[in-house]
């Protein structure tokens, strides 16, 4: 399969640190990365410099074989790149109703919106149930569940997923990540997921990487990853 | 008798937020030097209920006593210097201060010192932030946070921002420490030393916990009690195995996969 997104020696820096550095990296078109790492490894930061946002970032990035680091954070989301960062970034004054509509807002084809937000609610019928409540009422899993609509409304080609897992319940963790492989199979969206449960990684990924002080320090498939003694004394637990 | 009361005391306490009951008649106990897991599905309430605690939320009715002394009377910014220090799910840094500062921030509440004092820079104050000062590098230490006592907090990575929380809300010297998913975004590495932290904030620094937690391996393995709540009312309230092996616990919550 031919590379959706390349990084080809990225590093990124917010002012003087330099947080990751000579970092190869790649999502197959169709397929699911996995971003592994302690914290302070990186993985947060290589989303954020695919976007350009907030960070000083260097070497080359290539989506569907162009080159696009030094492009504006908004043209890089016009390319289909749709970003669920960290904490969510919802906008919790705003409805549920208008934070989706809001991530439709560089799409050109505005009659196909309401369709694609039916669509989002066959993934999340609860959002469908809040569409006039602040975002900022919601559970924290609402929330989540909202940043990853929202996301979708931009109908992205590719999904950067920062810990969809973070601070949900075991069952709709489980209920996310079904979620997230129909999205990856049904509507072929490929994806770069940071994720500290790496057993749930490691099931929905076909290819991982393993970071360590913004390096590369293990990439490939989950069996090899799960075999990889490092791993799983680190982030399995057995 | 005062002394066997229980730390908190929560009586059937109801919340609602225009329409949704947030809380429904939740009553529970957590004993003195007790950790206290709070579990249950998004929406639960589990948020809302510590926002009731720090005083962020009234509840609509019910009763909370701290020390034995009604919680609701004492105004939220008085629930600090009462003893009850708390994290963020979200965090709630100050994000262009420096981790130094941001830890002081959480000792404040315990200064005696006042505005006339602290503006002519009276000897006390000096004395004051000497004494401060040195509890704060203490902190910084226990919490592996020495390396980047003086850079701002905005630019750490997350791990590192709840560690700053963690040493800010103990700064306060808490009686009772309430935790808001502190495990989130942890490795399982990085989870087994926030196990052996929170133990021995318990056993050493003799703080009671109550933390609201999705990370069951940890919850179950620290709590001495675990409380769950589904749509704003309690499910269950016992020792973990008890919790873990509830019928309802596992079908709002656990799953068959846990």
């Amino acid at each position: 399969m031919s590379a959706l997104i390349e990084l080809k020696g990225v590093g990124a820096a917010y002012g003087q640190s330099q947080v990751i550095s000579g970092l190869d990296l790649a999502v197959a078109t169709g397929g699911i990365t996995a971003l592994l790492g302690a914290n302070g490894a990186g993985k947060t930061t290589t989303l954020r410099a695919i976007c350009n946002m907030r960070v000083r970032v260097s070497g080359e990035i290539l989506f569907a074989g162009k080159r696009i680091d030094g492009w504006q954070t908004e043209d890089i989301v016009r390319l289909g790149i749709g970003h669920v960062p960290d904490g969510r970034g919802t906008f919790v004054h705003l409805t549920v109703a208008e934070n989706l509509v809001l991530g439709a807002y560089t799409r050109g084809d505005k009659a196909a919106v309401a369709a694609d937000m039916e669509r989002v609610f066959g993934y999340f019928p609860r959002l469908k149930e809040r569409l006039g409540q602040q975002a900022g009422t919601l559970s924290g899993g609402e929330q989540q569940m909202l940043a990853i609509a929202r996301a979708l409304m931009l109908k992205p080609k590719l999904l950067l997923l920062d810990e969809p897992s973070f601070g949900l319940a075991p069952l709709v963790v489980q209920e996310i990540f079904r979620i997230l492989r129909r999205i990856n199979e049904d509507d072929s969206v490929s994806m770069l997921v940071v994720e500290q449960n790496a057993n749930l990684a490691l099931d929905l990924a076909t290819d991982v990487y393993l970071l360590e002080t913004g390096r590369v320090v293990l990439n490939g498939s989950p069996a090899l990853v799960r075999g990889n003694e490092q791993v799983r004394r680190a982030y399995l637990g057995y | 008798m005062a002394g066997t009361d229980p730390l908190l005391r929560i009586r059937e306490i109801s919340l609602r937020f225009a329409g949704i009951i947030a809380l429904d008649r939740v009553s529970f106990d957590v004993e003195r030097g007790q950790i206290c897991g709070l579990i249950g599905p998004n929406g639960a309430g589990k948020t809302t209920l510590f926002n009731c605690l720090s005083r962020l939320y009234a509840p609509d009715s019910g009763a909370i006593d701290f020390l034995g002394q009604p919680l609701l009377a004492i105004p939220p910014h008085r629930i600090a210097a009462l003893g009850i220090g708390r994290t963020f799910q979200n965090l709630a840094l100050f994000r262009t201060m420096t981790v130094r500062q941001n830890i002081l921030v959480g000792a404040h509440s315990r200064s005696r010192t006042g505005f006339v004092s602290d503006a002519l820079r009276l000897p006390v104050v000096r004395a004051e932030e000497a004494a401060l000062g040195a509890e704060v590098d203490d902190l910084l230490a226990l919490l592996d946070l020495r390396a980047v006592a003086d850079q701002p907090a905005e630019a750490l990575p997350f791990g590192t921002k709840k560690r700053i929380e963690l040493a800010r809300a103990l700064a306060g010297k808490p009686t009772l420490l309430l935790l808001d998913e502190p495990a989130g975004g942890l490795n399982h590495d990085e989870v087994d030393q926030l196990r052996a932290l929170i133990l021995s904030i318990r056993d050493r620094l003799a703080i009671t916990v109550l933390l609201v937690e999705h990370h069951m391996n940890l919850v179950m393995k620290l709590s001495d009690k675990v409380v769950a709540l589904d749509f704003g009312r309690k499910i269950a309230d016992g020792t973990p195995d008890q919790v873990r092996n509830h019928p309802d616990v596992i079908s709002a919550y656990l799953g068959t996969a846990a």
